[in-house]
């Protein structure tokens, strides 16, 4: 037993201690929107936040994080409104098969959240760890920028 | 405003051949299901068997294609719309029951494959659109005491123009209840002119649930107290469990049983993590049977001797052994591509309940007719009592039209004798080494060039195992014991169920076929099938011939396709759009393909840099694409992107090995897949057509393999024959 904070609430969590995270999440919170991809960090489809950092959530043992904070794709929005890369995402057109993109957004709000306007080689840096067999990364550029735009304007506003 | 022409005017009951729609419509049977007017009073109305409408304006389709990225669950829902003047934002979706009148009008079955879902849905889904619109009409006609053909459909409504008069569909309903509508014999379709939906890029419709996590994938499905499953599965194909020790497995906490199935031993526990430690636990003593001997060495060796044998002869127009025979200027050459595995995102799962008199199964899956067939074989029980809830799927590839139903089956097995559903979950492992590949082929390739320089004549032999051969397809997909799947893309002439050819024309063309011994791994679709092996073997021969006859291979291609008028228009685009007459900078060279596969012409250019090392990029990959009417442009776009991606990344380092009967690689460190850093700038060009649509969801992997190989060439003067290209030195950064 012990203990987790996931997107604001305190869950007390009845699993092994090695379950990695991203069991923890999905088993036991039917927190499904991390997903599972590789098991070894290569992917990227698990990614979520752990104090704000982009951290793969297949990889970490969940009892080694009690009383740190973590966040996971269905706490992007605030009140019901999408953060600007989800919006970003819509606007583009950007998820085929859909099922990497929860880690993309992640690592891209992540990114935008350290560096309000990454070059291509910035966002290639940040995102090559991430894994799309369908290949939206042209649109995962494109949307990432934008939201770089859209952050910039609405902090100027 | 509305069109009665023969082509848009369809018989509701009508079977209609459509021979004269295009050259390769004679695939497209379009049958109409006719259940029109089972309206029940006061409730939703289901108009047909695709459409219902609630008192609330909320329209639902059922959708019979599944949606794993390719965009079914938009470009279907956008043809009903249309016809409908339905409110985008009142469509939701529903995926189609397991029933036949939802099956394929190709396939005869639940099936979603071939990139035919677009093309074989336009016609029906848009005069279901109609029907619907026709009875809406009537029921507003007989409301406000006018004749239908004065009233115009808008936004979900019926306006009466006279008066600006208007009725929502919702509130119409009630009327085709009492009054008994029914949908009319004869309905009309809009002009394309008057398209308000069709051909605009339309956002994905599910596209919302992909960006917070709340979509529901087959992995995603929880019921109350289920129970998940890991599989201990034999590393050499076709071994048996010979006995298992489960002590150490059931010490763990949470493990509940493990139990031997037909493919293994399935750990089940209280949760994924636990049951996999479970299986990593157990220890199993395998009877590998005769195949712990196979490699993949092996069988390249054994091919390329079979290569060297007649093989059945598949087609052979002119005289192709004697012009070579007497040439003085002849090719050869052998090419050879590896099994390839799919690695979809989300790795293979289904989740099962099973009881005495019914089994309920939920799976993402693009063959859900088959499924539900081999279930109820496998469990006895009569097909009704077996249900297949269709979930998204975190991409196939092809995978997940598994003709053994091999992971459905498993869970279902694992669920059997089980109190509550279980969900069998496969891991990266599993699914690196599950052995549905791409099947390994050697081509060998002999052609002659006439005084020109030009290809006189061609002669491939092609080996490999074939996917269809002794399966329930073998029927439909074999012709005198050859595999079309084997040979789609390097005939001149329409094959079998193939009814396209390649679009060059050389004078003597002969294509062998020998189908290897389907040992080992189970030969399976890869995004557009044989053309993954095929375009590399037929375009990277061609570009060979280009090269010894001093021919630029665009012209080369411009000149074969003098007789197919689609295709050379389709390479006059791409010379203008690539910039092909334009010199490159030092150190910049250019390649080429162009391919047809379901129809749908296909050419891509490409621009790469190789360092002296051997490391390249890909700087710029121009694609046209001729898939007739493009109902969802900002769809095709993403298709062709990605197919792109996907067959660079094969043609780059995609490799699954097999050695001592076992596969080599396991998961993404050692079966790498293409990456953010090396995805190259895609253009996209579609030709403009008034055709009905044809697929794009396979087409846009073919060319890139043979067109980056051709630009390393081009660039380094080193050929490869042998792929993955990592293999030789090169490296995609």
């Amino acid at each position: 037993m012990f203990k987790l904070k996931v997107n604001g609430n305190e869950h007390a969590i009845d699993a092994a201690d090695d379950t990695p995270l991203l069991w923890v999440l999905r088993d036991h919170l039917n927190l499904t929107g991390t997903k599972f991809g590789c098991g070894i960090a290569m992917c990227g489809a698990c990614t979520v936040h752990v104090d704000g950092k982009p951290m793969r959530a297949c990889s970490v043992q969940a009892s080694s994080l009690e009383g740190q904070t973590i966040e996971t794709i269905e706490n992007l929005a605030n009140a019901g409104q999408l953060n600007a890369v989800q919006r970003a995402w819509l606007d583009h057109d950007v998820a085929q098969c859909g099922y990497c993109q929860s880690g993309q957004i992640m690592a891209a709000t992540a990114l935008l959240n350290e560096n309000s306007n990454p070059s291509d080689k910035d966002i290639d840096t940040a995102m090559s760890g991430h894994v799309c067999r369908c290949g939206t990364y042209q649109r995962i550029r494109e949307a990432i920028h934008a939201a770089a735009d859209t952050l910039e304007k609405e902090a100027d506003a | 405003m509305k069109s009665t022409d023969d082509l848009t005017s369809l018989s509701r009951r009508g079977f209609i051949k459509a021979t004269s729609l295009s050259a390769g419509s004679l695939m497209f049977g379009l049958y109409l299901p006719a259940r029109a007017g089972t309206a029940a009073t006061g409730a939703a109305v289901q108009v047909n068997a695709f459409i219902r409408i609630d008192p609330d304006n909320t329209i639902t389709l059922l959708i019979n294609h599944s949606e794993f990225g390719n965009g079914a669950y938009t470009s279907l829902p956008m043809m009903v719309a249309e016809e409908l003047d339905a409110n985008w934002e009142d469509i939701k979706l529903e995926p189609a029951p397991t029933s036949p009148e939802y099956y394929s009008p190709i396939f005869g079955e639940y099936l979603t494959a071939g990139s035919v879902s677009t093309g074989s849905s336009y016609m029906p889904l848009r005069t279901a659109g109609a029907q619907a619109r026709s009875m809406l009409v009537e029921a507003a006609a007989n409301l406000w005491q006018v004749a239908p053909g004065t009233l115009n459909t808008r936004d979900g409504q019926v306006i009466n123009p006279a008066n600006n008069e208007r009725a929502s569909y919702g509130e119409l309903l009630a009327i085709i209840s009492r009054e008994g509508i029914t949908a009319p014999e004869n309905v009309s379709l809009k002009d394309p002119a008057d398209f308000r939906i069709l051909g605009k890029g339309m956002r994905r419709h599910e596209g919302p649930s992909k960006v917070d996590g709340s979509a529901t994938f087959g992995i995603d499905v929880k019921l109350p107290g289920m129970l998940y499953g890991s599989m201990a599965r034999c590393p050499v194909y076709g071994g048996k469990v010979a006995s298992f020790d489960d002590s150490k497995a059931l010490k763990i906490p949470g493990v509940v049983k493990a139990k031997q199935i037909s493919n293994g031993v399935v750990v089940l526990a209280k949760d994924y993590w636990t049951a996999k430690k479970g299986r990593d636990a157990l220890e199993v003593s395998w009877d590998e049977g005769p195949n712990a001997k196979l490699s993949s060495e092996g069988f390249y060796r054994e091919y390329r001797e079979l290569a060297d044998q007649p093989g059945m002869l598949a087609e052979d127009i002119g005289d192709s052994v004697a012009a070579i025979a007497s040439s003085d200027r002849k090719l050869e050459a052998v090419y050879e591509m590896p099994y390839l595995a799919h690695a979809t995102m989300e790795p293979m799962n289904c989740t099962a309940r099973v009881k005495d008199d019914g089994c309920e199964v939920w799976v993402g899956s693009q063959y859900q007719s088959n499924d539900r067939t081999l279930v109820a074989k496998l469990l006895g029980l009569p097909e009704e009592s077996v249900v297949i809830n269709r979930t998204l799927m975190g991409g196939t590839f092809g995978r997940r039209s598994s003709k053994t139903a091999d992971f459905t089956i498993e869970a279902v097995e694992a669920a059997r004798g089980e109190e509550v559903p279980v969900q069998v979950i496969w891991s990266r492992e599993e699914d690196i080494r599950g052995g549905y590949y791409r099947p390994l082929f050697v081509h060998k390739m002999r052609g002659a060039l006439d005084e020109k320089g030009m290809p006189l004549a061609w002669h491939q032999t092609v080996v490999g195992q074939s996917i269809m051969q002794n399966t329930k397809h073998d029927p439909a997909y074999m012709v005198n014991g050859m595999d079309g799947y084997s040979l789609d893309g390097c005939l001149q002439e329409p094959f079998g169920v193939f009814p396209y050819g390649t679009s060059y024309k050389i004078p003597n063309h002969r294509v062998e076929s020998h189908n290897a011994p389907k040992v080992g791994v189970v030969p399976h679709e890869w995004r557009a099938v044989g053309h993954t092996h095929t375009g590399i073997a037929y375009e990277c021969f061609l570009d060979e011939m280009a090269h010894a006859g001093k021919q630029d291979p665009l012209e080369l291609r411009l000149a074969l396709t003098k007789d197919n008028p689609r295709m050379h228009a389709l390479l006059t685009l791409l010379r203008e759009k690539s910039n092909w007459d334009t010199p490159l900078p030092a150190g910049r060279a250019r390649g080429i393909a162009a391919r047809v596969y379901s129809i749908s012409p296909i050419a891509q250019a490409v621009e790469v840099t190789v360092g002296d090392n051997g490391e390249f990029t890909v700087d710029r990959v121009v694609c046209v694409v001729d898939c007739g009417f493009a109902v969802n442009p900002l769809g095709v776009e993403a298709q062709v992107q990605g197919g792109i991606s996907l067959g660079l990344s094969a043609v780059h380092d995609g490799n699954i090995d097999l050695e001592n009967g076992r596969v080599v690689q396991s998961n993404f460190h050692d079966y790498p897949v293409m990456r953010i850093d090396q995805m190259p700038t895609v253009e996209v060009h579609i030709m403009d057509s008034k055709e009905p649509p044809t697929g794009v969801g396979e087409q846009a992997t073919t060319p890139i393999a043979p067109a980056v190989a051709n630009a390393l060439f081009s660039a380094t003067g080193k050929r490869v024959r042998s792929f993955p290209l990592s293999k030789h030195g090169f490296k995609m950064v």
